[in-house]
C-alpha cells in the first residue's frame, strides 16, 4: 500500500486509512480523508513540501510528513 | 407586558464561510468585542431587533470540528453547552456553511445537530456553487437535513431578511438530535454517561461523554473529570474498556467519528447537488495553478512584497509627513495659548509630542491593515503561507507565520495582529514574540544618522557594494537571525510541545469586497487606536516629566542672565541694523538650546542615564546615549530628538540634520576631548536599537493579541537583555578589530 506523498502530480488515488490516532491523524480525518474518499494530488510547493491536493471538492494543503499518514490504494 | 430577556443566538461554521460578513450582516454596528478569560480567543458579541424582540449574536471562532483539544477549542463547545460563565445557553443555532463545498462544511453541522438546540442552516456563498456549475436543491437539503436552509449571499446583503424571518419564529422549530453513529457506539456512550454520573457532582451533557469517548489526545478528560485521583482512574479504565470493546467490533476510536459523520454527509447530501456534466475551466484553478507554482508563485509572492513595501513607504511618507506638520502646528498653536510654564510643556512637549510621535505611524499601520485584508479576503493569504512552509518550519514554525512576520519589517503592530490566523496557540505566541525583531519602520531614523555620521561612504566591486548600504542591510539581518535563534530556543525550552498539523483549506480565490476589506481595517485599527492611544499618552506624559522636573533656580541662572543680557542688547541695537539682529537672534537660539540641555541633565531622565552610565560603558557610552535610550520607550525614534536635545541641539532635530550629526562626530566625554563617538560606538546603538523593545505601542498590541501583561514583559525583558549583550559584544569586538 503506497501513500498520499508518493502519489505523482496530476495523478488520484482512494483513501484506504489514516495512520495513527493523534492530533494530525483526527485532523486529517475531519477534512475529510477518511476511507473510500478520492484525492487527488494537485500541486507542491518549492522545496516540494507542502503539496496540494483536491477533497471533496475543494483544496487542501498538508505537509509530506502528514500526507505520508495518508496510505491510499493506487488504482 | 413582561420585558423579556433577549434570545441567545450563536454563529458557528467553518472559516472563509463569509461568517464575520454575516454577523456584521445581522448585528451592523452594534457588536462588541472583548475576551473570554485565560484564553486568547475574541469574544464577540451583537444585538438585533427583530419585530419588537431583541436578540443577542455570539460569533463563535471559525472552526471545521466541535472536538476540542485546547482551552481556545473549548470556548465553543462551552458556549454552545451553556457551560461558559457569563453566557447563557444559545436559544438557536446559526450555522453557516460555504455552498459551494457542502461536503466539509455538513461535518461540523452534524455535530452542532447532536446538540439538541433549535438549528438554522445558511448556506452562504451561492453565487459560486452557481459559478462551479453547482445546482442545489434546497427543499430536498432541508428535508433530508431536517432543519431549515435559508439561501445566502452575505457580501451582498442577499437572503438576510428571509434569515431575519426565520429567526423571529425560531420557537417553532424542534431541535434535532441526529446521532450520525452506529448503535453499537451510541451504547457504548450511554453506558459511560451512566458511569459518569455515579461517580461525579456535576453532570457532564451527553456531548462531552461523546467527546470524552472520542477524544484520544486527553483534552477533554483533562477538561471535565474532577474528584478524587481514585475516581479518574475509575472513570479512565472505563473508557479504556468502553473503545477496547469498540475496536473489536471495527468501530475504533477516534476513526469512527469521521466514518460516521461523513457517511452521514452522504446520505444528506443525495440527490440534492447536481453538478453539470461541463465543469467550466475555473478562473480560480487557473488563477491558483500559477500562484501556487514552484518557480512562478514564489517569484509573484517576492514580487507582491516589493509591491506593498514600495506602496506603504510611498503611500505612507506624505501621510506620514502631513501628520508630522499637523502635530508640529498644533505643538505651535498650544505653545502659543498657554503661558511658558509647566503646563505648556507638558502639552507641547509631552503629550503633543509623546503621542504625536506614534500617531505619525498610524498612516502606515492602516495601510498594512488594508494590505493584509485585501491578502486574506481574497484568499492569497493561505497561499502565501503555503509557499512559505518549508522554510518557516526550518526554525519551528508554520507558512502562517509567514505574512504576520513579514508585515512586523514595516511595523509589528499589524504584523502581530496578523498572527490570529495561526490556530496554534504555542505558534501564535512564538510569532507574536519575535515579530518585534523584524527590524520596523521606525529603526530607520536610528541607522540613517548614524550611517550618515559614521559609516565611511566607501564603495567595493566598481560602486556596487557601498559600506553604508551593507550596513542597513546587516542590521536587518542581525533582527532576522537573532529572531530564528529566538524561535528555535522558545520552541525547545518556554514552548515546547509537538509539531501541530499544518493541514491548511485553501479556499477558492475571490473578489475581494470593499466592504469587508474597510470594515476590518476599520475594526483593527480603531481597537489599536483606543487600546493603544490611553497607554501610549500616559508613557508620554511619564517620559516627559522626568525630562522636565526637578527645576532648579540655580541650573536655570546662568543661561537665563545671558538671555536678559541679550534682550537688552536687542532693545539697544537699533531697528535697521539687520546684521546685530541676526546675530542676537543666533545667539538666543544657541542659548536657549544651551538652557534646555543644562535642564535636561538635571532632569531625572537626565540623573537617571548618568547613574547608569557605568552599565553602558562597556557598550562603548556615554550618560547622554543611556539617556536617550531610555527616553526612547514611547517610540524608537524619538531617541533622535532626545539627541538633539542632549546636545544642545534643541528638539527640532531629525535624522537627516547635519547639525547633529556635526555635533554627534564632535561629541566627547564629560571633561575630556575623548570622542564619544566612533565606528564600534555608532554599530552598538544600531544594533542595540535593532534588538530592543523599545516601543509602548507594540507592548500594548502584546497584551491584547495574548491577553495578559505576562508577555508582553517577557518580551521587553529578553530583548532589552539581547540588546544590552548584542550591543556589548558590537563594541568591545568592534574596539579590538579597529586596532588593527
Amino acid at each position: 500500500m503506497s501513500d498520499l506523498a508518493s502519489i505523482k502530480v496530476g495523478a488520484s488515488a482512494a483513501v484506504a486509512q489514516i495512520e495513527g490516532a493523534d492530533d494530525i491523524a483526527m485532523r486529517l480525518m475531519e477534512m475529510g480523508l477518511t476511507p473510500g474518499v478520492d484525492v487527488q494530488v494537485i500541486s507542491t510547493a518549492p522545496l516540494g513540501d507542502p503539496i496540494e491536493v483536491e477533497v471533496r471538492g475543494y483544496r487542501l494543503s498538508l505537509r509530506r510528513s502528514e500526507a505520508a499518514r495518508v496510505k491510499v490504494e493506487t488504482s | 407586558m413582561p420585558i423579556s430577556s433577549p434570545i441567545a443566538v450563536a454563529l458557528v461554521g467553518n472559516p472563509n464561510t463569509g461568517k464575520s460578513t454575516l454577523f456584521s450582516a445581522l448585528a451592523g454596528i452594534r457588536q462588541r468585542v472583548g475576551n473570554y478569560p485565560g484564553v486568547t480567543v475574541e469574544k464577540k458579541v451583537g444585538s438585533l431587533r427583530i419585530d419588537d424582540r431583541q436578540f443577542t449574536l455570539v460569533d463563535l471562532p471559525g472552526t471545521y470540528s466541535l472536538a476540542p483539544r485546547s482551552p481556545d477549542e473549548m470556548v465553543a463547545v462551552d458556549v454552545l453547552l451553556g457551560r461558559e460563565a457569563g453566557q447563557t445557553r444559545p436559544d438557536v443555532v446559526l450555522c453557516i456553511v460555504d455552498a459551494s463545498n457542502l461536503q466539509r462544511n455538513l461535518y461540523l453541522v452534524s455535530q452542532v445537530l447532536e446538540l439538541g438546540l433549535p438549528t438554522i442552516l445558511t448556506l452562504n456563498m451561492c453565487d459560486v456553487a452557481q459559478r462551479k456549475g453547482m445546482q442545489i436543491d434546497i427543499a430536498r437539503l432541508e428535508r433530508q437535513l431536517g432543519v431549515p436552509v435559508v439561501e445566502m449571499q452575505a457580501n451582498r446583503r442577499l437572503g438576510v431578511d428571509p434569515l431575519r424571518s426565520l429567526l423571529a419564529r425560531f420557537e417553532s422549530y424542534q431541535p434535532v438530535v441526529a446521532s450520525p453513529f452506529p448503535k453499537a457506539f451510541a451504547e457504548e456512550v450511554a453506558q459511560l454517561e451512566m458511569r459518569l454520573r455515579d461517580t461525579h457532582v456535576r453532570p457532564a451533557p451527553r456531548f462531552l461523554v461523546e467527546r470524552l469517548l472520542l477524544d484520544t489526545s486527553g483534552y477533554i478528560q483533562h477538561a471535565l473529570l474532577d474528584g478524587d485521583v481514585a475516581v479518574r482512574r475509575d472513570v479512565q479504565q472505563a473508557i479504556d474498556e468502553a473503545r477496547a470493546r469498540l475496536s473489536k467490533i471495527n468501530l475504533a476510536v477516534p476513526g469512527v467519528e469521521a466514518v460516521a459523520r461523513y457517511e452521514w454527509v452522504g446520505r444528506v447530501l443525495e440527490g440534492v447537488v447536481t453538478e453539470s456534466q461541463q465543469r467550466p475551466a475555473r478562473w480560480s484553478d487557473r488563477l491558483d495553478h500559477m500562484l501556487t507554482h514552484k518557480v512562478w508563485g514564489t517569484l509573484l509572492l517576492l514580487a507582491l512584497m516589493v509591491v506593498i513595501s514600495q506602496s506603504v513607504f510611498s503611500w505612507a511618507t506624505p501621510l506620514m509627513e502631513a501628520t508630522e506638520g499637523l502635530v508640529g502646528r498644533l505643538g505651535d498653536v498650544a505653545a502659543g495659548a498657554l503661558p511658558a510654564g509647566a503646563l505648556q510643556s507638558l502639552m507641547v512637549d509631552g503629550v503633543i509630542a509623546g503621542v504625536g510621535g506614534v500617531l505619525v505611524f498610524l498612516p502606515q499601520i492602516f495601510i498594512l491593515f488594508f494590505f493584509i485584508a485585501v491578502l486574506e479576503d481574497c484568499g492569497y493569504m493561505a497561499r502565501a503561507a503555503y509557499l512559505m512552509d518549508k522554510l518557516m518550519s526550518q526554525i519551528g514554525l508554520s507558512g502562517k507565520s509567514f505574512i504576520p512576520l513579514l508585515s512586523s519589517f514595516a511595523c509589528a503592530v499589524p504584523g502581530i495582529m496578523a498572527a490570529r490566523v495561526i490556530e496554534n496557540r504555542r505558534d501564535r505566541l512564538v510569532t507574536i514574540l519575535i515579530a518585534p525583531l523584524m527590524s520596523c519602520s521606525a529603526r530607520l531614523p536610528v541607522y540613517t544618522l548614524l550611517i550618515a555620521a559614521f559609516i565611511p561612504a566607501r564603495s567595493y566591486l566598481g560602486g556596487w557594494v557601498g559600506l553604508q548600504g551593507m550596513t542597513m542591510v546587516a542590521m536587518y539581518l542581525i533582527g532576522m537571525v537573532v529572531a530564528a535563534g529566538v524561535a528555535l530556543v522558545l520552541k525547545k525550552t518556554l514552548l515546547p510541545g509537538d509539531t501541530p498539523p499544518f493541514v491548511m483549506e485553501l479556499p477558492s480565490y475571490k473578489l475581494p469586497s470593499i466592504k469587508v476589506v474597510a470594515m476590518r481595517v476599520w475594526e483593527r485599527g480603531w481597537a489599536f487606536v483606543r487600546r493603544a492611544g490611553t497607554l501610549i499618552l500616559a508613557v508620554a506624559i511619564i517620559v516627559w516629566a522626568a525630562a522636565y522636573y526637578p527645576r532648579s533656580a540655580e541650573v536655570d541662572a546662568p543661561y537665563e542672565r545671558q538671555l536678559a543680557t541679550l534682550a537688552q542688547a536687542r532693545t539697544k541695537a537699533p531697528s535697521h541694523d539687520t546684521v546685530a539682529l541676526s546675530r542676537i537672534d543666533a545667539k538666543e537660539s544657541q542659548v536657549q538650546n544651551e538652557l534646555a540641555g543644562a535642564r535636561l541633565r538635571n532632569s531625572y531622565l537626565g540623573r537617571a542615564g548618568q547613574a547608569i552610565e557605568p552599565a553602558v560603558r562597556p557598550l562603548g557610552w556615554d550618560w547622554r546615549i543611556g539617556c536617550a535610550a531610555i527616553a526612547s520607550f514611547p517610540a524608537r525614534e524619538v531617541v533622535v530628538g532626545t539627541l538633539g536635545v542632549i546636545y544642545n541641539l534643541g528638539n527640532e532635530q531629525d535624522e537627516k540634520s547635519p547639525g547633529l550629526r556635526v555635533n554627534l562626530q564632535r561629541a566627547t566625554w564629560d571633561n575630556t576631548n575623548r570622542l564619544v563617538f566612533n565606528v564600534p560606538v555608532a554599530l552598538s546603538l544600531m544594533v542595540f536599537f535593532a534588538l530592543c523593545a523599545q516601543c509602548a505601542a507594540t507592548l500594548v498590541v502584546m497584551r491584547r493579541e495574548t491577553n495578559s501583561w505576562r508577555w508582553p514583559l517577557f518580551a521587553f525583558a529578553y530583548m532589552t537583555s539581547l540588546a544590552y549583550v548584542g550591543a556589548l559584544i558590537t563594541y568591545q569586538v568592534g574596539m579590538r578589530l579597529a586596532t588593527f
